[in-house]
């Protein structure tokens, strides 16, 4: 093609992990796949989960963006949608759900009290399920409008779209360390610190 | 408090009372010092369409007590089992007293009591470690087990009923 690499010299080593015109239609095809056949795993605990019904109905409908069918078993599933605030209870299933489902997966947390436990800073509520599993997207809202987790999905795909199998790290199970948590401890109590109104909950009658 | 059994008997049995349909068991912890704890009984009579109320105060200081109704109205279970989950109320005489709303490995006391903090006891990252370590498909009591345990010697007939199900088999 009239390219020919000059001879010896700095700089003209090729290093077989740079992405080159091959790997990036490669990533391009396969993450333009990925991205349009996102199959949802519903978790959904509480209110944020009818507004996500709603998503999934005729006016909204998230078949649009290729999430054609919620996949109820997590072994067919490849984005984990948390709809609700998670309670201590669940957070082993929450574990089990997303340990069972393959890769490539990704997680969204959809509402105020998924990304950090929102008005409920008590003793039952997992202050964000991102101490959990890993999370890709977090929705805002109390509880978001089918808009925002659309939107919410929309940023997914862009995230999926920037992805590179070359990227060694992207693939990686992150399971529960040694101690038994997926973050450090001090992490998990600093995140769960109280903010904004709870900090005035401190009272224990 | 030893007598709450006797009168709740009274008054489901005694042809003039007849409360036979029990509402509600729940328990009261009010904010002022000193002030016992309360457990509440509600009645109701559908017979007679009344209603009553049975209160028992259980000084903080000593154990908290009580007999349990369950052999007056089965619907007890679950309500004793709540209130002992979240006060901390002992029943004694129910088969199967286990925390029902938080895990069973729950070790950070009972939720509903005023000296318990908002946040619970233990730290969050605790919290997470011992949430994540519970396995929540462990939930069979020691009696179910023992039912399982016995399944020889069950009668023929409801041998048959758990082997196949009550609209015969479905496999």
């Amino acid at each position: 093609m009239g390219l020919t690499l000059p001879e010896g010299g700095a700089g003209t080593e090729v290093s077989t992990m740079s992405p080159n015109w091959v790997t990036t239609r490669l990533d391009f095809l396969a993450n333009w796949a990925r991205a349009n056949s996102l199959w949802p795993m519903p978790f959904g605990t509480a209110c944020c989960a009818i507004e996500f019904m709603a998503s999934a109905a005729s006016r909204f409908d998230i078949s649009r963006f290729g999430m054609e069918r919620m996949s109820f078993s997590p072994r067919q599933a490849d984005v984990l949608i948390c709809a609700g605030r998670l309670p201590f209870k669940l957070a082993p299933v929450i574990r089990k759900v997303w340990d069972q489902m393959p890769q490539p997966k990704w997680a969204i947390s959809m509402g105020a009290c998924a990304s950090t436990g929102g008005i409920f800073d008590t003793y039952t509520m997992v202050q964000g399920i991102d101490t959990i599993i890993p999370v890709d997207v977090y929705v805002p809202g109390c509880p978001p409008r089918p808009e925002g987790l659309m939107y919410g999905i929309m940023l997914l795909q862009k995230k999926i779209k920037g992805e590179s199998f070359l990227d060694a790290d992207l693939r990686q199970e992150h399971l529960l360390g040694p101690d038994g948590l997926f973050r450090p401890a001090r992490v998990i109590d600093e995140v769960s610190e109280p903010f904004g109104n709870s900090v005035h909950q401190t009272r224990s009658a | 408090m030893e007598r709450v059994h006797e009168v709740l008997a009274f008054l489901r049995d005694d042809p003039e009372q007849q409360f036979n349909y029990l509402t509600d068991i729940t328990a009261v912890e009010y904010r002022d010092a000193g002030r016992p704890l309360e457990v509440v009984w509600q009645l109701r009579s559908l017979g007679r369409k009344a209603d009553l109320r049975l209160k028992v105060e259980l000084p903080q200081a000593g154990a908290l007590v009580v007999p349990s109704v369950f052999d007056l109205w089965k619907g007890a279970d679950w309500l004793e089992r709540e209130v002992y989950d979240l006060f901390g109320v002992t029943f004694t005489g129910h088969p199967d007293l286990r925390r029902l709303l938080m895990w069973e490995t729950y070790a950070e006391g009972h939720p509903l009591r005023k000296d318990f903090p908002l946040r619970g006891h233990f730290s969050r990252a605790e919290q997470t470690r011992q949430a994540l370590a519970a396995n929540p498909e462990a939930h069979y009591s020691l009696e179910e087990l023992s039912i399982a345990a016995a399944y020889d010697e069950l009668p023929a007939d409801m041998k048959d009923r758990l082997a196949h199900g009550e609209r015969g088999s479905v496999i």
